[in-house]
């Protein structure tokens, strides 16, 4: 069948190096566009809030941040997965290229919601469930990488980081319903709205540009990374050494 | 402009938080690139050690 | 050979009852981690006051932070002495499943490590102020945390199995991990401090701990294989 030929040479070395590398400007060009829009939209076009100010348009960082650390793990779990059953270096080298963007963006995450805290609760940091399911994953995220640097063989730390990434997808979801829970407790007056669909356009529409332009560069960034592990763990293939006197 | 950049007064949290958006962003793609290229150069070294070997 | 000759449960049971057996003789292994509950239990009041109000406050998460911490020591031990004397790598090698045999390791270990933490939650419980109707309570969380303790954590100990900086690893792995229970863990007590039914936390636990038994030793001897490679 037409789609699995397609797999099976995606999941080759070489042509997913030669085809990685082609696809990295369609993606990395549409996500500056899409990430330069959406926070120009975002930081001098769209309205403030009447309630929250010019304060909110830490959202337009928040929001995706936020999106793209799920969306990072979901991948890394995901090709872990992959490698694991079927083997396929690639797969793991995805997993392991995942981590370091979806950690760097947990953190970013964080940040930025705890400098929306201060002028929305008045704290630095609040054990809002977003936040703290959000932290608890960047803990996630530290523990995958120190996991991955304690195995000098690389077919072992990829099996074994997999493992735990699969371990821990199972926890992401029981993470945040047991911390929504115990949060909810203690939630005070104050809670955070998420910007749905009682948004107005004109604050929407960036974020979603924002949203976009970072799925691509996740993209284009694990295109990259990618075919940098590839350089390293086929280093002894023949046609890398002949891309290398080419 | 002056209103621009005073944020409504929430300046001191609108540009950090910016800042730090874009020093993420950055070091994203420095990071990558640099993984990229040390791997590229490492691979031509090889190539480099595997040609003159076979000289 | 034409199959066989120990059945599956029979296995199983042998694995339990060894490491039973031989925690018998090191018994050390079993009163350590309990000790070191108590005494993590004691650094709170002398670090932030005696005030029997205060006390009686973070009571549960004092025990809960202490029992988790007590669990984590404790898993040092769930494979290390099978992994130097090479018994791991016979049951990854005896033709059973190994995800039961570990599934009984793991029991063990709960029985060794978490019931006599449930035995000494009510002396530290107690030496907190915490009121006479919420211990019962405080034993069952425990009873039942622990429990997915012990089969996270194994997990954990096998990925970091031999691993020279093993222990604080372990703890990065592990920790993150065991958050939710933790959080359930005290909030039953909690709430049966306040007089409150402590029912939704307590059956969260429990259901925790069926998908933790039926899950993690699938985890546990992937990883066991991959540390053994």
């Amino acid at each position: 069948m037409a789609t699995w030929t397609w797999f099976h040479k995606l999941a080759s070395p070489p042509h997913f190096y030669r085809i990685a590398g082609k696809m990295i400007p369609w993606f990395a060009i549409p996500a500056a566009l899409l990430i330069a829009a959406g926070l120009y939209g975002g930081l001098v076009l769209a309205p403030a809030d009447y309630q929250q100010g010019d304060a909110f348009r830490i959202i337009y960082l928040h929001v995706p941040a936020a999106w793209l650390s799920l969306m990072c793990y979901m991948t890394m779990a995901i090709s872990a997965a992959v490698g694991l059953i079927w083997r396929i270096k690639l797969s793991h080298a995805l997993a392991a290229a995942s981590a370091p963007i979806g950690a760097s963006f947990a953190l970013l995450a964080l940040a930025t919601g705890s400098l929306w805290g201060k002028p929305m609760w008045g704290t630095y940091w609040t054990w809002d469930a977003r936040l703290t399911s959000e932290l608890i994953l960047f803990f996630l995220y530290l523990g995958y990488m120190a996991l991955r640097s304690a195995f000098d063989d690389l077919t072992r730390a990829d099996r074994a980081s997999a493992v735990l990434a699969l371990v821990g997808s199972v926890n992401v979801p029981i993470i945040h319903f047991s911390v929504t829970w115990w949060n909810s407790l203690h939630q005070g007056s104050t809670v955070m709205r998420k910007g749905g669909p009682a948004m107005p356009v004109s604050m929407l529409a960036p974020l979603l540009m924002a949203a976009a332009g970072f799925t691509l560069l996740y993209a284009a960034l694990a295109c990259i990374r990618v075919r940098g592990e590839v350089l390293i763990r086929e280093r002894n293939a023949t046609w890398l050494k002949e891309l290398g006197s080419a | 402009m002056e209103d621009f950049l005073h944020m409504g007064g929430y300046a001191r949290f609108v540009w950090p938080a910016y800042g730090l958006g874009f020093l993420v962003l950055a070091w994203n793609i420095w990071s990558a690139l640099r993984v990229q290229r040390d791997a590229l150069a490492r691979a031509r070294r090889r190539a480099e050690i595997g040609r003159t070997e076979g000289e | 050979m034409s199959g066989l000759t120990t059945s599956l449960p029979r296995a199983a049971w042998l694995v339990l009852e060894r490491d039973l057996r031989l925690a018998f003789r090191r018994w050390e292994q079993v009163t350590h981690p309990v000790v070191f509950f108590v005494m993590v239990a004691t650094l709170f009041p002398l670090a932030l006051s005696p005030e029997p109000a205060l006390l009686r406050s973070i009571a549960p998460g004092v025990v809960w932070v202490g029992a988790l911490l007590s669990s984590l020591l404790a898993l040092e031990s769930l494979f290390r002495t099978d992994l130097e004397d090479g018994t791991l790598e016979q049951l990854t090698l005896s033709g059973q499943p190994l995800a039961w045999l570990l599934l009984s390791k793991t029991l063990a270990h709960w029985f060794l490590s978490g019931i006599p933490l449930v035995v000494a939650a009510p002396v530290v419980a107690v030496s907190l102020a915490a009121p006479g109707e919420s211990i019962g309570v405080l034993m069952l969380s425990l009873a039942l945390g622990t429990g997915v303790l012990s089969f996270i954590g194994a997990v954990g100990a096998a990925l970091t199995l031999g691993s020279r900086r093993g222990s604080v690893l372990l703890s990065l792995l592990v920790l993150p991990l065991a958050m939710p229970v933790l959080i359930f863990g005290s909030r039953a007590t909690d709430q049966a401090m306040r007089g409150d039914l402590s029912n939704g936390p307590l059956w969260l636990l429990a259901a925790m701990l069926i998908l933790a038994v039926t899950l993690a030793p699938l985890a546990s001897a992937a990883a066991v294989r991959v540390s053994l490679e």
